[in-house]
């Protein structure tokens, strides 16, 4: 018996939708993702180190490089970061850190999905309440809320691509209302 | 859709709440009667009108907030942060006829 456990795709079996021109869902690659709760003070400590400086607007997302910090809520972060060295990563961090703080590796409990094209957002809203209109939700703006009902972290990278980032265990639920949600644009 | 004003957030839509019951309950002593610590724990007023709430935006930024909200056509007429000062509740005849409870 192996002693090494093996990584399954929470995407395995499942197939993403597309709508060609107007639609593309792809899986965003493995990431090093934290869940960083403490003061700003704390976070600014942390962004010396991690590259961005986690933002202290509401609903803004920093991003330097391939590493990104998403606004949660006033004492609370998403931070992402490519794959690798997760516990490495977090004891640096950590150390920079003076401030009571819970930076906490979550890498493995949420996967993440790209969905890029002119119709993203509208599929999106076929079970996302917000208004993701580009002046109500404009790039740069990342937040918790809903998909149906799924909690989704939805993060606008470009004016026609969104980030979605949930729980793995919600892949299947998820993957299917967009597909579903895509059908009516696919004519 | 109802949008309710996150003090963090800014108007969303209600789905993203949970109703978090009476505000401004505040907790008696250690020392306390039995009485007192009953009513802290289980009465609260439940009359027609501006009532003051604790809201939670609980798929959003998840953080606990009090509002003022009309219980009859669910006016929600201010929001602030726990530990604000508590906006003036408006006046009654632009809502209707209040029902006191007694205990």
């Amino acid at each position: 018996m192996s002693e090494t456990a093996t990584r399954l795709s929470a995407f395995a079996g499942l197939t993403l939708p597309a709508v060609r021109n107007r639609l593309s869902v792809t899986v965003a690659p493995d990431a090093i993702r934290y869940s960083l709760r403490g003061s700003p003070a704390a976070a600014a400590a942390l962004g010396a180190v991690f590259g961005p400086v986690p933002s202290t607007t509401a609903c803004r997302a920093t991003s330097a490089g391939d590493r990104a910090a998403l606004w949660l809520g006033p004492d609370e972060w998403y931070l992402l970061a490519p794959d690798g060295d997760a516990a490495a990563l977090a004891a640096s961090l950590s150390a920079a850190i003076d401030e009571p703080h819970a930076l906490v590796d979550i890498s493995h409990r949420n996967v993440g999905l790209i969905l890029k094209g002119p119709r993203a957002a509208d599929v999106l809203n076929g079970a996302c309440p917000l208004d993701l209109s580009e002046t109500a939700f404009p790039v740069g703006m990342s937040t918790r809320t809903l998909y149906a009902k799924a909690e989704i972290i939805l993060w606008r990278t470009g004016l026609d691509t969104f980030r979605v980032e949930f729980w793995r265990s919600f892949a299947g639920y998820i993957v299917g209302l967009i597909a579903e949600n895509a059908r009516e644009h696919a004519v | 859709m109802l949008l309710v004003t996150c003090p963090y957030c800014g108007p969303r839509p209600e789905i993203e709440f949970r109703q978090a019951g009476e505000a401004h309950i505040a907790r008696p002593a250690i020392t306390c009667s039995d009485d007192e610590w009953a009513d802290f724990l289980y009465m609260r007023d439940n009359h027609k009108g501006y009532m003051r709430e604790r809201w939670r935006h609980v798929a959003g930024c998840g953080r606990f907030f009090n509002v003022v909200r009309h219980t009859v056509t669910d006016k929600f007429v201010a929001s602030y942060k726990v530990g604000e000062e508590k906006p003036a509740i408006p006046a009654e005849a632009a809502a209707g006829p209040r029902v006191e409870i007694v205990r």
